[in-house]
């Protein structure tokens, strides 16, 4: 079905599919005014992010899980795609169609360019030129893009939409704020059944068919004999040249391929807030790409989306745990001890994600390398072992 | 005019001469063995006929054509392929993908972007790579993940690839390298069967003169860089200079 | 004249930085094969000695002295450091002075533990390992060591100062008849990171040990075959790369208010300072570092930033890109190394 002749293709698109349409019904099991509803999950701006970075990392997968190839620069495109769908909002208008087309675009000229020059080299070499690069253009966006006789970045303050930028298709009746054809991503219908509220936001439901599509070409790639000759490439290069087979163009169209993802979930960002500032370019915003990926599932396909969901999910959690809150968790011990347990727990939470993050990140390439669907499957594994009798050989399935 | 003509190819490295005055000539569809004791440039020279080195002076023609400047894929792409001393294969995919990496190399050409085809509907490649696996005695394997095979028949799959390409020249380095003699044997016979069934030319650097010995039927003798003699197997087997520099050691 | 003399003076200091970062991620990763992005961190933790030592040796205890008023009426709270109460003032407040250099103390014992934990402890079970997994394990720990370091000192950049005798600024022209003023801890860090690279090139040089160690950066295998332990001689290499970065760290401290993202800040432009020198070449990774750290000071004149806005945040990354597109191997590096 759609070109999927692997019936569990076809059944991970479904869930997926599922997964994101349901988001605000899944995300949001607790009551509103119980004590749980801090870890619902089901506002609009946190759905977003969740399927915007999963985007991100989709397609960062389809560079670093197929290729082996580990870009420490891919933020570089996502924010390259930020600037240029702004841009647009200030010279057209607020429909998102043109400013995601134009992020694409140029995301997808960024990378061509790096890849063209840091794929000249493998391994270690590429991913300190990516580095570099990533750098470089956090650089040329926070000063020198932005000095009085060329502002294209607006430095520090962040690039956004002023009054009297042209806007020259804008008219009177459409919507102050990014929309499609009219249709602002900022409008939410809430619904209220009993205790609990649902929010169905538009900019979430457009991000999360974004994802459905761009998750369905990764599903093609992969499935396809250029995806194979990625793998190929990741696993023997020499084999391949001595195949008669260019590795070079096959590395950089997953580059590129990767740099557009990268740029269109920079486009999306925009869209849901119109302003593009010089930080999503950061090495730390690259690192957190790697690491959604790899905590995911490097080379699978579901892999990115559950490691950026996963991320996204607990960055917020965590962020919002304060001293407040950790005192009234272990309010039920006694005194020492409750200000002990704060006092261990609280360096990891709130201001402290970062070091949970870092943490996280070691503890998963030391022991589980292959992420969260090969703890899954592990899990699954020991379960189905568990029940059976011993002498059935344990059967290795490929990683999904 | 053989096939393969390589005219006074010298290289050095640093202070090594490696290779000098080296002149050799394979012939269509024979199998041609170059041999010689360790240090005598036989990696040297094949490295230098696939693109991964190239000469200090002197000429290397496949068909009348030049291969010095090329890399190693567009060398392959002309009818030159080589099989490794430690078989190279792709050890993350199966067996069957590994023999369709090579179909859609020589339909394809060294780049071509299927990006949204699905690998498995292409049935021309797929039936060509099922093919071949049931010439080289693998049907059984194809789903087997290829890493995880014996060496013999990690090299078997090797050739199976390599053929698949449909070469004019398959260039073997030392293939039966740490086998067991049973693997041997079994190469020795893949072998014999490839040359008698196929158009195609073979030339192999080897060490065993057993294996030398039962396939050949042209060799030549590498010394110090510099071929020694040229000969069918019988005469190279009572040359008094090919004993003194090569066979004398090993007896 | 005076002018390019001074531009390349300022470059010295940054350069010494970048030289001393690039020392030791060229000899881990030349001994070990390891890429260690960690290494800023450990840059940022020398750093982090010195704002400790200064730190501790202010701690004092509070004496009320009733003679003195405060401006409320209030009896004087006077704090008298453990330092001066025990060494007498005078002597007490020139050990407090001269906390950055005595840092070094302190530095030199703390980054070799840190550095023969981590190797032992964590890069030990990475060799087989790709490189990819190196990288983002490194990485990590990078991350773990930067904001364990933002939670005990925060956020914002700590003043150290240097000593009251080595503030201020000399007049190096004067000797040649020209104006050239120069901040003299500047003079100190460049003397000082000169002393530590010519220190690492003799002892690789001069002893057994750095024999040793030379011979397995060229061919690990045939050293390990002669009966050498080489790992073992590796895990004290890294561990002195690491006080290489640590000191590197300490003495630049009152250069640059150390704060936590420094390392990082510093990794990625030492990586590039690496590459640019030529992978696994040490007079290479100390080469490029002094060549870039001039060319940055050069790109940050006036004149070229009003040229070219901004060019001084950029130069180094353009000069990477052109020596990697013209000559791959970088200005020093070595046939066979890293090739893959």
């Amino acid at each position: 079905m759609l070109g999927l002749n692997n019936k569990k293709d076809f059944t991970l698109l479904l869930v997926v599919a599922a997964l994101t349409l349901l988001a605000p019904f899944v995300l949001n099991p607790f009551p509103s005014d119980s004590a749980m509803a801090q870890f619902n999950a089901g506002y609009p701006d946190l759905m977003q992010r969740f399927v915007i970075f999963g985007i991100f990392a989709v397609g960062f997968n389809i560079l670093f899980g197929l290729t082996g190839y580990l870009s420490f620069g891919h933020a570089a495109f996502l924010g390259v795609g930020s600037y240029a769908s702004v841009w647009m909002f200030k010279l057209l208008s607020y429909n998102i169609v043109p400013a995601i087309l134009l992020a694409v675009v140029m995301a997808s000229i960024f990378a061509l360019l790096i890849g063209y020059v840091s794929l000249r080299r493998s391994g270690i070499y590429f991913s300190i030129l990516t580095l570099a690069f990533a750098q470089m253009s956090f650089a040329l966006a926070y000063s020198v893009l932005s000095n009085p006789k060329f502002n294209l970045t607006n430095g520090e303050t962040g690039l956004q939409v002023y009054a009297n930028d042209p806007q020259v298709f804008h008219r009177a009746g459409l919507p102050d704020v990014p929309h499609l054809f009219g249709l602002s991503m900022r409008s939410t219908y809430t619904m209220d059944v009993g205790a609990w509220s649902f929010s169905f936001n538009v900019g979430y439901y457009i991000s999360a068919i974004v994802l459905l599509l761009v998750f369905y070409l990764a599903i093609r790639i992969f499935r396809s004999p250029f995806g194979m000759m990625l793998r190929a490439i990741k696993s023997n290069q020499t084999r391949m040249s001595y195949t008669g087979l260019n590795p070079r163009p096959y590395t950089l169209a997953a580059f590129v391929i990767s740099g557009a993802y990268a740029g269109l979930a920079g486009g999306l960002m925009a869209a849901m807030d119109p302003l593009a500032g010089a930080e999503r370019m950061q090495w730390t915003a690259s690192g957190e790409v790697v690491l959604m990926t790899i905590l995911g599932g490097t080379g699978t396909l579901i892999g990115p989306i559950l490691g950026a969901g996963f991320i996204k999910y607990f960055e917020n959690i965590f962020s919002k745990i304060n001293d407040t809150v950790l005192h009234q968790w272990f309010a039920f011990m006694p005194d020492g001890m409750e200000d002990f347990m704060v006092f261990v727990i609280k360096p990891f939470v709130g201001k402290g994600w970062n070091l949970t993050l870092g943490i996280m990140f070691m503890l998963v390439v030391i022991f589980l390398p292959g992420g969260l669907v090969e703890g899954g499957q592990r899990l699954g594994k020991w379960i189905k072992n568990r029940g059976k009798s011993k002498d059935s050989p344990a059967k290795t399935e490929p990683a999904e | 005019m053989g096939i393969l003509e390589v005219k006074d190819v010298g290289k050095r490295f640093g202070g090594l001469q490696a290779l000098s005055d080296v002149n050799l000539s394979v012939k269509e569809n024979s199998v041609h063995a170059i041999i010689g004791p360790n240090g005598a440039g036989k990696s040297t020279l094949l490295n230098c006929l696939v693109g991964k080195l190239i000469p200090d002076t002197g000429s290397v023609m496949f068909d009348g054509q030049s291969v010095l400047g090329r890399v190693p894929h567009e060398i392959n792409q002309m009818g030159i392929s080589r099989v490794f001393q430690t078989p190279e294969i792709f050890g993350d995919l199966t067996v069957l993908e590994n023999m369709m990496i090579p179909c859609f190399a020589k339909r394809d050409g060294h780049f071509r972007m299927h990006a949204v085809r699905n690998m498995m509907a292409d049935r021309e490649i797929v039936e060509k790579a099922e093919a071949m696996l049931v010439d080289m005695n693998m049907a059984d394997k194809k789903g087997m993940h290829s890493a995880s095979m014996s060496r013999g028949d990690k090299r078997r799959l090797e050739i199976g690839m390599c053929l698949a390409q449909e070469p004019r020249l398959l260039l073997l380095d030392e293939p039966t390298a740490g086998m067991a003699r049973a693997d041997t044997n079994n190469t020795i016979d893949l072998l014999k069967q490839i040359s008698d069934e196929r158009e195609i030319t073979i030339a192999i650097i080897e060490h065993d003169m057993h294996v030398v010995f039962s396939l050949a039927n042209r060799i030549t003798v590498l010394a110090q860089g510099t071929p020694l003699v040229e000969d069918n197997p019988e005469n190279i087997r009572g040359n008094p200079k090919v004993r003194e520099a090569y066979l004398g050691e090993t007896a | 004249m005076d002018a390019i003399l001074l531009q390349i003076l300022n470059g010295l200091d940054k350069g010494s930085a970048y030289a001393l970062i690039a020392l030791g991620l060229t000899l881990i990763f030349g001994t070990l094969g390891v890429v260690n992005f960690a290494h800023g961190a450990l840059f940022m933790l020398g750093a982090f000695c010195a704002v400790t030592l200064s730190k501790l040796l202010q701690l004092s205890f509070v004496t009320i002295d009733a003679t003195k008023k405060d401006f409320l009426g209030n009896p004087l709270k006077v704090e008298t450091p453990y330092v001066e109460a025990w060494f007498g003032p005078e002597i007490g407040a020139s050990i407090i002075d001269w906390a950055v250099p005595l840092s070094i103390l302190l530095a030199i014992p703390v980054m070799i533990a840190v550095g023969l934990i981590m190797e032992r402890g964590l890069i030990k079970h990475f060799y087989k390992r790709e490189h990819a997994d190196q990288i983002l394990v490194t990485f990590g720990l990078a991350i773990v060591l930067q904001e364990v370091i933002k939670y005990y000192f925060g956020a914002n950049p700590i003043q150290t100062p240097p000593p009251d005798a080595l503030t201020g600024v000399a007049n190096l022209g004067a000797w040649f008849g020209f104006d050239l003023p120069y901040p003299i801890w500047r003079i100190v860090y460049f003397s000082f990171a000169a002393l530590v690279i010519f220190g690492v090139f003799a002892f690789l040089q001069f002893t057994t040990f750095g024999m040793v160690v030379r011979a397995g950066m060229a061919d690990r295998e045939t050293v390990g075959l002669l009966g050498i332990n080489i790992d073992r001689r590796f895990t004290i290499m890294f561990a002195i790369a690491a006080a290489v970065a640590g000191l590197a760290g300490v003495m630049y401290a009152p250069i640059n208010p150390p704060n936590y993202h420094m390392g990082m800040d510093f990794l990625v432009l030492s990586f590039v300072v690496v590459v640019v020198g030529g992978m696994g070449s040490l007079p290479g990774a100390v080469a490029a570092g002094f060549l870039l750290g001039i060319l940055e000071s050069f790109a940050s004149t006036t004149w070229a930033t009003t040229t070219i806005p901004g060019i001084n945040q950029i130069i180094i990354y353009v000069v990477a890109i052109i020596v990697l597109l013209t000559r791959p191997r970088g200005l020093m590096g070595r046939k066979g190394v890293m090739e893959d």
